[in-house]
This record gives structure tokens, sequence and C-alpha cells, in this order.
């Protein structure tokens, strides 16, 4: 125990200070503001996993570790949709998944939104055709933004996070 | 007919409950008769001791009897030995000799015992009247042998005798006739090892007459038991308040623990009895130890403390099976694993086990909550006492108390949860309706009791002073607070439940005002459970009671030792396809295995012995006549 | 009178305000500790802010107990928020002492875990189920902690603890008194939910015990019960701050007094929630079934610490 509390102390904070004039600091500035207006400062994110090959959730773990730590942002993942605020869907919607993705989005209270991570939840990516998927995210719950790649850097949804919920400033009322 | 019956009983009770409360508030009269009853005739005394316990009685017979009015008239009804157990009921407390008691005891466990009986077709049913009708009879016989010697050592048979005679009986006498009359009382109040009879006899008998077994019945077990420990043996020696207070601390333990893993409703609810019988000896031993250590004040503390929870009990567990009885009648089934979503089909009845499962898990600010609380303090001050031995007894029963306090939580949690929430297990709890007027009216009444004894708890205090205090030899009735603020041994602790009460309503209702008027609490939408995006919910998905108390089971494996039976019905074909699981993990009882099982062995063996003396030939039967003559000329 | 109540509703205000805050510092501390920046330390009054805003999704299978329960739990934090000793020795309620508070705790938890069975869901059921059986088994240990507490102090009252302990600082000079804390201070782990018997943010339905009871909740539901969450981690840590620790405390209801008294309890609770995080930061979550052991092992403390009144008197 105190082995690890000396190595913990030792190693210190390793969060990556984004240099100023990176993505993330620039929309982090808009962010402010944004999620301020909606969701004032704190956004739960429940991540949805609709049939993906898991490239995109390993991205994604990758964003609550030290390095790029969400959480300094006032984002953070839930464990029940109960209690988000965001559905993060991965993966080409696959018909298995379909009706489970469509209840998860219902049993999320509003206000929501959906962001849909990775080419294969944008538009079914390499799987697009295949008779085991419906299509992108957009065809069973509205989306309202989209972070490419395949898969996208932990950077890349980290700023494609912000930058989305910036984006949204136009849409009315949800 | 049967309902005019109950119609008189609920007259009866009232009445009682009228003359009890007389009574307890110091109308005390006797009555003497030298021709009803034989060796001593009918004897009835009137003291605040014996007028609690009627008006208790009276109470708790007129509720039920209200209840009994709703199910009158059923196949299995028997109007006539309820009322021969109302009247038997009525008058152990008041007997003041020893036939008299002793006549009414037996009239009281006969009648019991017919009512238990009432399913006679039912083979469990006839195993639970046999069990009962030896253990009360065994229970009688001690009694019975316990009054006898104090006769012949006292030469009189009237309970106020013994009390005056108590100081010149030899020690040996006095433990002897202690034992033999504590085992017979213990029996009757369900004191582990002597409970068996209660978990099978409770559930059996149709539920307003479980409700006054385990309400009152029991009780008078209790009641013999001060009576023994106070007056007529004299002031009990430090090892009789250590026995009882240790028995109690391990029958509230026991009783708990056993109540955990039972998923029949009504048998939770027998071995919640013993539970909080257990807590209302742990108040009675303290009471003789400090007794006997000469602190009065603190004796008469532990006393009301106990008192009050053997009232308290009476109303939450009279309210608890009267619900539990309109459930089984509405499902047709006494387990639990097939009820579930009761509370939207029968929200009366919910309501009131709600309150009845809050009021025994001791929740403030319901009536369990003060009696525990009193019971505490009692402990609490054994500092008091100088031998470190005692204190860790004490000790032990302030953990043994908290310990039952938490598990009681959890099993009503799981009566009621299970019971009563989330959605039907069956289709007839799909199907049920709720309890008929006249048995919500019984309901009501003991729910309205278990409110008036918790919020009054600073009027019902002193009463029970009073009531307590000649029976512990105390000067005073003791110095209890005011009106607002009970107070305890001066200033060691106070209690304003009112106050409580008060701030828990203000806590509730300031957030709800709150939200209500910003209209944040009207934004609300209704949706299926959470259930990771399942299809479908049934009531296969629910926890079911099994799977509640695994936890403890799991915990407490050392006492529950319970036995895994798995069994796997596979496909003729291929033993891959498994056609049908069984599972039971039932625990098992130590005390049938390691106690009463190697008893009755040993009784059989003794009777297999004592039969070859029954040879059938007439020669030997004319010989022992003839050698039983002779030794009795030859002794007289 | 009215200095009681208004010192009362400041005491009711301290803790609704102060316990978010707790949690917030706590997260934070935990995430330096193991290399991050962390969320903000005031994040939960955002969390909280925008759970108010939120809508609340209800299940069709629940019945009014679930609706009921948050504001229950809440109510009880209250309360409980009244009977410890925090701004005076001598608290609002003054009248209260041990045996309520426990009781307090407990009807809370008797709430939570019907609303978890409620749901029909078999996480609410595991999470209740579990909750019980832990709570159940922590009640001993709360008891005989703080009656060697008691027994020193010669009376059950909490004020009255606090007061005897204060005017008579040698009286905690023993063993027993650190016994006592350190049994109390397991007791907390369990009935708050920290790690190593719960883990606070875990995912993993299967290894919930109190979160899994709360699955089902949303919006301003959520809330309250998340906001009765802080507080009773909050009030835990009073009790172990100012039961054990009573020096500083305001004697009467001078302001200054009562100033003082919360900067050296702010600085005593700034100790607790160091020692709190370095703990979860170094331990693993225990296996559920080896809870019950720990919890044992804390009830062999509370034990010796009462036996060592009695043996050393």
């Amino acid at each position: 125990m105190i082995r690890l509390l000396r190595l913990a102390l030792r190693t210190g904070i390793v969060t990556e200070p984004a240099p100023a004039d990176t993505e993330v600091e620039r929309i982090g500035g808009q962010l402010g503001a944004e999620i301020r207006r909606r969701f004032g400062r704190s956004l739960h994110i429940r991540q949805v996993d609709a049939g993906s090959c898991n490239g995109c959730e390993l991205e994604i773990t990758g964003l609550t570790g030290p390095h790029y730590d969400l959480e300094r942002f006032g984002l953070h993942f839930v464990a029940s949709p109960r209690h988000a605020d965001c559905l993060l869907v991965t993966g080409p919607v696959t018909r298995n998944m379909a009706e489970a993705l469509r209840r998860t989005w219902e049993a999320t209270p509003d206000p929501k939104i959906v962001i849909a991570a990775g080419d294969c939840a944008r538009d079914c990516g390499i799987f697009a055709g295949s008779y085991a998927v419906v299509g992108g995210v957009a065809a069973v719950v509205p989306v309202d933004a989209v972070i490419p790649g395949c898969p996208p850097s932990p950077m890349a949804l980290l700023a494609g996070l912000l930058a989305a919920i910036g984006h949204d400033a136009g849409r009315a009322g949800r | 007919m049967a309902a005019l019956a109950y119609a008189a009983a609920v007259a009866a009770g009232l009445g009682g409950a009228w003359i009890g409360v007389a009574g307890m508030l110091g109308a005390t009269w006797t009555v003497r008769s030298e021709h009803v009853v034989p060796l001593g005739g009918l004897e009835l005394a009137m003291d605040p001791i014996a007028g609690l316990f009627l008006a208790l009685i009276g109470i708790s017979t007129t509720a039920t009897s209200l209840y009994a009015i709703g199910t009158a008239g059923e196949p299995r009804d028997d109007p006539a030995a309820y009322l021969a157990f109302v009247g038997a009921l009525g008058v152990v407390p008041l007997a003041a000799n020893a036939m008299t008691f002793l006549l009414a005891w037996e009239i009281m466990s006969l009648a019991s015992w017919m009512l238990v009986l009432n399913r006679r077709d039912d083979d469990v049913a006839r195993r639970a009247a046999w069990v009962y009708a030896v253990m009360t009879h065994a229970g009688l016989a001690c009694l019975l042998a316990g009054m006898l010697l104090l006769g012949a050592h006292t030469g009189s048979l009237r309970f106020a005798d013994w009390s005056a005679a108590a100081p010149a009986l030899a020690p040996a006498v006095r433990g002897a006739a202690w034992m033999l009359l504590a085992l017979g009382f213990a029996g009757k109040a369900g004191v582990i090892p002597l409970h068996v009879w209660l978990p099978l006899a409770h559930p059996a008998a149709p539920s307003h007459v479980s409700a006054l077994m385990s309400g009152v019945m029991i009780k008078l077990g209790v009641y013999g038991l001060v009576r023994v420990g106070f007056e007529w043996l004299g002031t009990a020696p430090l090892a009789w308040g250590v026995v009882i207070i240790l028995a109690g601390a391990v029958s509230a333990v026991v009783g708990v623990l056993y109540a955990l893993v039972d998923h029949d409703l009504k048998r939770l609810l027998a071995f919640c009895s013993i539970e909080n019988v257990g807590i209302i000896l742990i108040g009675v031993g303290g009471a003789m130890i400090f007794r006997q250590a000469g602190l009065e004040a603190l004796a008469l503390l532990a006393l009301v403390a106990a008192l009050y929870h053997a009232v308290n009990h009476a109303m939450f567990k009279a309210l608890l099976f009267l619900g539990a009885g309109a459930v089984v009648h509405a499902v047709g089934s006494r387990s639990m694993e097939v009820m579930g979503g009761l509370i939207k089909r029968m929200p009366w009845t919910a309501g009131g086990f709600l309150l009845g499962s809050l009021a025994i898990a001791g929740l403030p600010p319901l009536n369990g909550f003060v009696s525990e609380w009193l019971t505490f303090q009692a402990l609490l001050q054994n500092v008091r006492l100088e031998d470190p031995a005692l204190n860790l007894v004490f000790v032990l029963a302030i953990a043994a108390l908290a310990l039952t306090a938490g598990l009681g939580a959890a099993c009503f949690v799981k009566a009621f949860g299970i019971t009563f929430l989330a959605l039907p297990r069956s289709e007839a709890a799909g199907r049920a309706h709720d309890a008929a007027p006249a048995m919500r009216l019984g309901m009501l009444v003991f729910a309205l009791a278990c409110v008036l004894l918790g919020l009054g708890a600073t009027v019902v205090v002193p009463v029970l002073g009073g009531v307590a205090a000649p029976v512990v030899g105390a000067a005073t009735s003791g110095l209890w607070g005011d009106t607002a603020r009970l107070s305890v041994s001066g200033s060691f602790a106070h209690l304003s439940i009112v106050t409580v009460a008060g701030a828990l309503v203000i806590g509730a209702t300031i957030p709800l005002g709150v939200l209500a008027l910003t209209g944040v609490s009207r934004r609300r939408r209704l949706y299926e459970t959470w259930g990771c995006g399942r299809m479908l919910q049934t009531a296969r998905m629910e926890y079911t009671a099994t799977a509640f108390a695994d936890p403890f089971k799991r915990v407490f494996r050392f006492f529950y030792r319970p036995e895994k039976r798995l069994q796997l019905d596979v496909h003729p074909e291929s033993r891959f396809f498994v056609q049908r699981i069984a599972y039971a993990n039932p625990a098992r009882s130590i005390f049938e295995e390691w106690l009463y099982r190697p008893a009755l062995g040993v009784l059989r063996a003794a009777i297999a012995r004592a039969q070859r003396l029954q040879s059938g030939s007439t020669t030997a039967y004319l010989t022992y006549i003839f050698v039983t003559l002779l030794v009795l000329l030859v002794l007289r | 009178m009215t200095v009681e109540v208004v010192l009362a509703v400041i005491q009711v205000l301290v803790v609704a305000a102060g316990a978010p805050l707790l949690v917030g510092a706590l997260r934070t501390l935990k995430a330096r500790l193991v290399g991050r920046r962390g969320p903000r330390v005031l994040q939960p009054y955002a969390d909280l802010a925008k759970l108010f805003r939120k809508e609340a999704v209800v299940s069709t299978t629940t019945s009014w107990v679930f609706r009921a329960t948050p504001y229950v739990l809440f109510s009880t934090m209250v309360v409980t928020a009244l009977i410890v000793p925090l701004l005076l020795a001598r608290p609002a309620l003054g009248f209260a002492g041990l045996v309520l508070l426990t009781y307090l705790f407990v009807l809370g938890t008797f709430f939570l875990a019907l609303a978890g069975l409620d749901a029909g869901s078999a996480f609410g059921g595991m999470g209740s189920s579990r909750e019980v059986a832990v709570a159940a088994l922590a009640e001993p240990t709360v008891m005989v902690a703080i009656l060697a507490l008691a027994l020193r102090a010669e009376t059950t009252n909490l004020g009255g603890i606090v007061e005897r302990l204060a005017r008579d600082p040698l009286l905690a000079a023993n063993p027993g008194h650190l016994l006592a804390f350190s049994a109390l201070f397991i007791v907390m782990l369990a009935e708050t939910g920290r790690l190593p018997v719960d883990n606070p943010a875990t995912h993993l339905e299967l290894t919930m015990i109190h979160e899994a009871m709360v699955l089902e909740y949303s919006g301003h539901y959520l809330a309250l019960v998340e906001w009765a969450a802080a507080m009773k981690l909050f009030l835990f840590m009073t009790l172990l701050a100012n039961l054990f620790l009573p020096w500083g405390m305001a004697a009467t209801a001078a302001p200054f007094a009562i100033l003082v008294g919360l900067l050296v309890f702010a600085a005593k609770l700034i100790l607790l929630t160091v020692a709190l995080a370095l703990l979860e930061t170094s331990v693993a979550k225990l296996r559920l079934f080896r809870v019950p052991e720990l919890l044992a092992g804390s009830f062999a403390l509370a034990l010796l610490s009462v036996l060592s009144v009695f043996l050393l008197r």
C-alpha cells in the first residue's frame, strides 16, 4: 500500500496539458458556453455498443485514463442511460442491436443528445451493405453529431465530443 | 351466525380492555368462589400488571374479531373454539391461584390447538398440531410440577401467599421451582430452544388466530416469567437474570436469522415473533439483574422497556399477520415466491403491512423504535454494575440487539418488497383483490395503535412505570420527563419522538414543496424498467426471495448449514439437452438435528425398553399390582 | 429559542451545501493521486443542478414507494444533520443520541432497498439484497463503537459526549479511543459505499452494492438520492471528526466561536478526506463475501474498545 502511494506521488499528474493552439483548447473555450447553457458544465455519457468491433471502444476507454482525462471538462461516463445526457454510439447498428439501441434512447431522460462515433456509426463503414446491419445510427435514433474515424483516436474523440456539443448551438428545442 | 359470534367477541374485547385499563390505573379487586374450580376454588385478582395484559388482550381481541367478521362463514371457520380461546386468554392474567391459572392455561392451549388443526386433510397442519400439542403439554407438565412443588413447600396454592413465603424457602427448592416454571413459561413464549412448535403452529392457524397467538398468547409466557422472576419467588438471584438475558439475546438473533431465509410469509412472521420475544426477555433479564444489584430505578427502566415492547409487538405483529392473512387469502398460497405486485392490487393491505414492517424494524417515529430505544438505554447503563463479567454480558446483549435490529430491517425489506412490489410472479397474484372492509377495519385499529403508541410515548411510559413499579419494588413510578420529551435516568438520555416525527415530515415536505412549486417534479415520463435493452420484462427476471436471502445464507453458513439440492432432467436421447432444472437450498434447523432428534431417539429407546413390561401376561400384571401394594404399605 | 432555530437551520444548510463539496474534493484528490487532473472540486454542484433540470423517467412497474423514497431519504439525512454535533457541542435536536442516529440511517436504507426492489429488475434486487446485508452486519459495530465513547463520557447524548471529552481531554488518551475510531472508520466505508467495500465509480452492475439500487432513478429523484448519499458521507465524517476529536468546537452560540469552530471543523474534514482518498487509492475492492469478515474485524475492534473501558476502570 505504501509502495503504491509512493509510486503515485512520484509519478505526479501525467494528463497531457494540451497546448494552447490545438483543437481541444480552442473548442474547449466554446464548450464552456455551450455546455453551460444546455447542461450546466456537466455531461454524463452512456456508451452504447451497437454491434461494433470494439476498436472504437478501446479508443474510448483511453479517454478515461490519465493522459486524455475527459473528467476535467465535466464529462463523465455512467452505467445506466437513466443517468445519462448523451449517448455515445459505436458500431454499425446490427439487426440484433437495433431494438436495444432504440430502447436505450427511450430510457434516457430529456434533454439528451446522440453522438455517433466511428465510421461504422456514421454509415456502416466497411460493413455497409451486409445483411446483418440496419444502417448507421441515424437509421434508428436521431443523431446530433458524428465523429468520423476507423477508429477515431482519443484526441479526435475528445475534439469531436467537445465540438459536437459546441456545434449544436444552432439547433433549437430538444 | 359466525359473524354474530365474532361481533360478541368484539364486545367482549372492548369490555376486557376497559377493565384492564382501569386495573392498570390502580383499580384493584378480587373475586373468589369455592365452587367453580377444584382444589382451591376460583380466584381472580386484578393488579396493575394483570390489568396491562388484560387491556392488551382486550384490544387485540377487538381488532382481530373485527377482521374475523370479514372472513366469517368460510368452511374451516370455528367461532366456538375462538370464543373459548379468547375467554381463556382473558382469565390467565387475572388468575390468583394455581388451579385457576392452570385450568385457564390448558383451555387456552386446547382451544388454540383446535384452531390450528382446522385443516384436517393437510399433512403439514396435522404435524403442526401434533408438535404443538406435545410441546404445550410438556410445558404444562413443567408448570404443574413447579406449582405443586411450591404449593407443597409453602402450604398454599395462592400466588399472594407464595410472594409472602418466598424468603423462607430453601434455595434448592427455589431453584428447582424456578427452573420448572421458567421452562414451562419459556416454552409458551417460544424461547430458543423450546421454540419448535411456533413456526409450525402459527402459520397453520387461520390468520386472525395467528395474530392472537403471536401477539397475545406468547406474551402470557412473558407474563409468567415476569411473575416468577419478580414476585412468586422473591428477588431473583443473579444466575436467573443472566440466564434470561442470554436466552433473550440468543432467541432474538436466532429468530431473525431463521426468518431471513424463510419464504413462507406466515412462518417468517412466526420466527420474527421469536425474535421479538427475545428482545422482551433481554429487557426482563436486565431488570432482574439490576434488581438483584439493588439498582431499582434501572430495573424499573428495563422492565418498562420490556412491557412496552410486549405491547408494541402485539400491535404490529397482529397488523402484519392480518395483512398476511389478506394476502394469502387473495393469492391462495403462503409462499412469497408466487407473490409480487400486490401494492397496486391491494393498496390498503399494502399500506398496513408497510406500516407494520416499519414498526417491527424499529424505525422512528413508530412504536417499535421507542421500545427498542428504551431497552438500549437500560442496557447502556450497565456500567453502574461493578462486576466486569456482568458488564460483558450486557455488552453482548447490546451487540445482539443491534444485530437483530439490522437483520430485522433486512427481513422486512424482503417480506414487504418481494410480496408487494414489482411484478406479480403468478397469475393468482395478478388477479388479487383487496381485503374486505371488515378486515381493513381490523388492520386499521392496529395501525392506529402503532402510530399512537409511538407518538404518545411520553404518555404511555409513565403509565407503564406505574404498572412496573410495584413489581420491581421501586419506591416511585419513576421520573420520565414531561409531555414533550421523554427523559431517562435523569439526564442520561432524552427523546422527543414528536419532534423527530415532525422533523422527518418537514424534511420531506420542503423538497417536495420546492420541487412542486418550481415545476420540476412535473417533468416526468413513464417508460419500462431499464433492462439493458432486452425485449421483454417478465416476472421471472425479478429478484426472488431465495435470491434476496442468499448473502445472509452465505455469511451465516455455519449456522444454517444449507443443503444444496440440484436436480437436472435431461432429454432421453441426449444428456446435453437439459429439460428441467430443480434447485433448492434449504437451511437445516440445528435444533431439530442436534437437540430434538437425539432427545426423541433416547426417549424412544427408553420406551422400547419399558415396553418389555407390557408382556400381555395376566400373571405378570397381577405381580406388578401386588408388589406396588406391598411397597406403598411399607412406605406408609 | 430563536437563536436555536437559526443555528439549526444554519447547521442543515452547512451539511446540505457542504456535502457535494466534500464529494467533489474526494474525487479530485483521488484523480490527482492516480496522475489525472480530475474533475473540478465544484463539479458535483453542476451535476446536481443539471439533474434538477432534467426530466425523470419512471418505470411502469414501480409504485408510490419508488417515488417517495428520494424524499424519505433526503428527510432522514436532514434530521440526522440536526442531531450530529457540528456548529455547537449541543446540536439543535439536543436530546438526540446514538440510538436515534443509528435507526435514522436504517430508515433511509430500508426505503432505498425497497425502491431497488420496486423496479422489478434483477440489478435493483441484487443491490437491495447486498446493501441490507452490509448494513445489518455494520449495525452492531456502530452501536458498540459509540458505546465505548458513551461509557467514558457517561451519557449517550452526542452533545454530552462532545462536551465531556472537550472538558476532559485526558479521557481520550487511551487505546480504546483509537480502537473505537478505527472501528467506526471501517463502518463508515461500509455504510457510505466506499472502497474497499463498494466502488462508487464502477460500471459493472455485478460488483455494485449501492449504485445498483439507484440505476433506475433519473432527474430530480436521482438528484435527491445522490445528494442524500453525499450528506451521509459528510455526516459520518462529522461524527468521526467531532466525536473523537471534539476540541475547537464552539461551546456557546457566540458568532466568533462558531466561526472558529467551523474553521477547525473544516480542517478536521480535510484531514479525514485526505486519509480516505489515500486509502481508496491504495486498496482494491474486496470480494463481496469477504466484506462480512472486514465488518467482523471492525466489530472485534469496537468490542475491544468497550472492554478496555471496563478493564482499565
